[in-house]
């Protein structure tokens, strides 16, 4: 009982206050959150995508396609698990685990607020880049071990794309680590929370400082991002168009799935390296201009907000559905669903006013813990939607592109901002 | 300014991680996929488990509480180098290679020279048990990567310790890269 409670009214992250229950607690907070967040990704995806082409997207399992995602993943469960007889049967058993694993395991370094971390390292980001720098090993195994051509050809062009890209994505990130250091100490950090810390001692979110370096080496990391995570116009290794499916034409049910929920999870993983790094991580925007218990307050109605706004889009969907009584159930489900919504909304308005109007008690602390991983989530989800607007948006490189691209663009521009960011820092100070 | 920075003993309060148990288990995967990297007829299966390896070996560097170390050698060997030798090896036809003879005539002097390297280093612990501490220096691990930073390249206007030697290797290796750029370039 000791060890659940001790950790109350610390400032720490679990993991760095010594408390393994509450970092084990957190894991698994951060395991289902991020399950739940593939899911409605996955609708977002294919409503979005959808209406871009102007096409409903699912409409038939519960209202409005809702409840699609669930039918999708039991019938992947459901479905035959298939290893082809010429397989590598070992690695093609463990190539999805290898990616699964990488995703996942940079989860425990992302700081959803300054003590809402599983734990903080002393080497932070370059443990992120490690780990999911090993997410392509599960591509590469996967590709080999089908033993098949276009897995094989998809594996192939993978691996060089990743090995390409993270080399500017690196130079980005060094670029925006070395701004860390812009204090009276001199001393910058690699750890997570240090750099938003920073940030928010500076004054400043790192994408503005020194206006336009950290604007491109941004834009350089939000590239590069893209061609890490495979996902269109980068997505070379699963051109369906010229590999069926590329490094996974040859996985099935459970497996398949297990390597689109890494995909996913990686997408997530990567805006929030790009949210810490440059979009000044929990912080809720204008925290010098717009300060003072006033707009404290106005801003800590955003989570409310969301929701009942989220709460009323649902009403008017539950008003507008057809009138037979064929969709009788549909309705009321959409209703319950709206409730549902509309409790959460009256539930975090209740804390932000309580714990506006008394800072010492528990709601404010709740308050707080809200709003930091509510402005992270929100930066994130941005980052997810352009994920989605860039795959409706753009044609696919063609290989020889993708490469120049990478070496004789982006590579030398990111070069160029590390050594200005560098001039720049040391003539300032 | 990080908190952890500033107060080095943070993890006092927390059971140590470098435990005995964890020591062997880490140790006994980089032996074991050790000598699987050396017997495995495939390849691929002797690159994955060369990354089972370095990676045993950055978990000895995280219990030796050298954390950037170990971050660079997943960085450095397991994403990045190792995704290079896969690269190469799955290009290679399997079923030809696997009926070559695996050793070839000179595996008797490398069991020597083993047995040579591996003598060398027992005799290196046995004779300079004197020189060497006693038990592990406590480093603070909160603040690792910005000693070696310091060490690499000095701090408060004054040269690092080490700062020759990293800018002489660091030379090195760009004259490398330059010498590998040109041979498989006819033309620049």
């Amino acid at each position: 009982m000791n060890i659940l409670t001790s950790y109350f009214g610390s400032n720490l992250p679990p993991g760095n206050a010594g408390n393994q229950l509450w970092a084990l607690i957190y894991v698994f907070i951060i395991f289902a959150g991020v399950a739940v967040a593939v899911l409605c990704m996955n609708w977002i995806e294919r409503k979005a995508l959808a209406h871009f082409q102007i096409r409903l997207g699912p409409m038939r399992v519960g209202p409005h396609g809702l409840l699609q995602p669930f039918a999708d993943a039991l019938k992947l469960m459901l479905k035959e698990d298939i290893i082809p007889a010429e397989a590598d049967a070992t690695v093609f058993w463990v190539a999805p685990v290898i990616g699964l694993l990488a995703a996942f395991t940079v989860y425990i370094v992302i700081p959803f607020g300054p003590s809402q971390a599983v734990t903080d390292m002393n080497i932070g980001i370059l443990f992120m880049l490690g780990v999911s720098s090993l997410g392509v090993l599960g591509i590469v195994t996967a590709g080999w071990a089908s033993n098949s051509h276009y897995p094989l050809i998809g594996a192939l062009r993978s691996s060089a794309q990743m090995v390409s890209y993270e080399v500017a994505m690196g130079m980005a990130i060094i670029s925006a680590i070395m701004m860390t250091s812009m204090n009276a100490g001199g001393i910058g950090t690699l750890s997570m929370i240090g750099i938003v810390q920073a940030q928010q001692q500076q004054g400043i979110w790192f994408i503005f400082k020194f206006f336009p370096l950290g604007f491109i080496a941004f834009a350089i990391f939000a590239i590069a991002m893209v061609a890490e995570t495979n996902r269109a116009p980068f997505d070379l290794p699963e051109a369906e168009s010229e590999l069926t499916a590329g490094f996974h034409t040859e996985y099935s049910g459970l497996r398949w799935s297990l390597f689109m929920l890494g995909e996913y999870a990686a997408m997530i993983a990567v805006s929030s390296i790009a949210v810490t790094l440059w979009l000044g991580g929990w912080m809720r925007p204008f925290p010098n201009l717009l300060n003072g218990p006033a707009w404290e307050f106005i801003f800590s109605l955003f989570p409310a907000l969301t929701f009942g706004g989220l709460a009323l889009i649902t009403f008017i969907g539950t008003a507008r559905m057809p009138s037979q009584s064929f969709f009788r159930i549909q309705r009321m489900g959409l209703g319950i669903f709206a409730v549902l919504l509309g409790f959460i909304a009256l539930l975090l308005l209740l804390i932000a006013v309580v714990g506006h109007s008394n800072d010492a008690s528990i709601a404010a602390r709740f308050r707080e813990g809200i709003d930091y991983v509510y402005w992270f989530i929100f930066k994130v989800a941005i980052f997810m939607y352009l994920f989605i607007w860039y795959r409706a948006t753009w044609p696919r490189y063609r290989f020889d592109q993708l490469m120049s691209v990478g070496w004789k663009v982006m590579l030398p521009i990111s070069l160029g901002v590390l050594i200005l960011t560098a001039i720049v820092g040391v003539l300032i100070k | 300014m990080n908190p952890l920075l500033m107060n080095p003993a943070v993890n006092a309060g927390s059971a140590p991680v470098a435990t005995p148990f964890f020591f062997y288990f880490l140790a006994g995967a980089a032996v074991v996929s050790g000598l699987f990297v050396i017997t495995r007829r495939n390849a691929v299966h002797s690159a994955l488990a060369l990354i089972v390896t370095l990676l045993s070996v950055a978990g000895l560097y995280l219990m030796l509480y050298a954390p950037f170390v170990a971050g660079v050698q997943i960085i450095a060997y397991a994403g990045g180098i190792m995704v290079l030798f896969l690269f190469v090896i799955m290009l290679v036809d399997i079923e030809r290679v696997s009926k070559e003879r695996q050793y070839n005539r000179v595996w008797p002097v490398g069991l020597l020279a083993a047995c040579a390297l591996l003598a060398l280093f027992v005799s290196a612990i046995v004779k300079g048990r004197s020189l060497l501490p006693d038990r592990m220096v406590q480093l603070p691990e909160s603040s690792n990567t910005q000693q070696i930073a310091a060490a690499l390249y000095g701090e408060a206007g004054r040269v690092g310790q080490y700062t020759f030697a990293f800018e002489i290797a660091s030379l090195l290796l760009l004259v490398a890269i330059l010498g590998a750029v040109i041979m498989t370039k006819k033309k620049i």
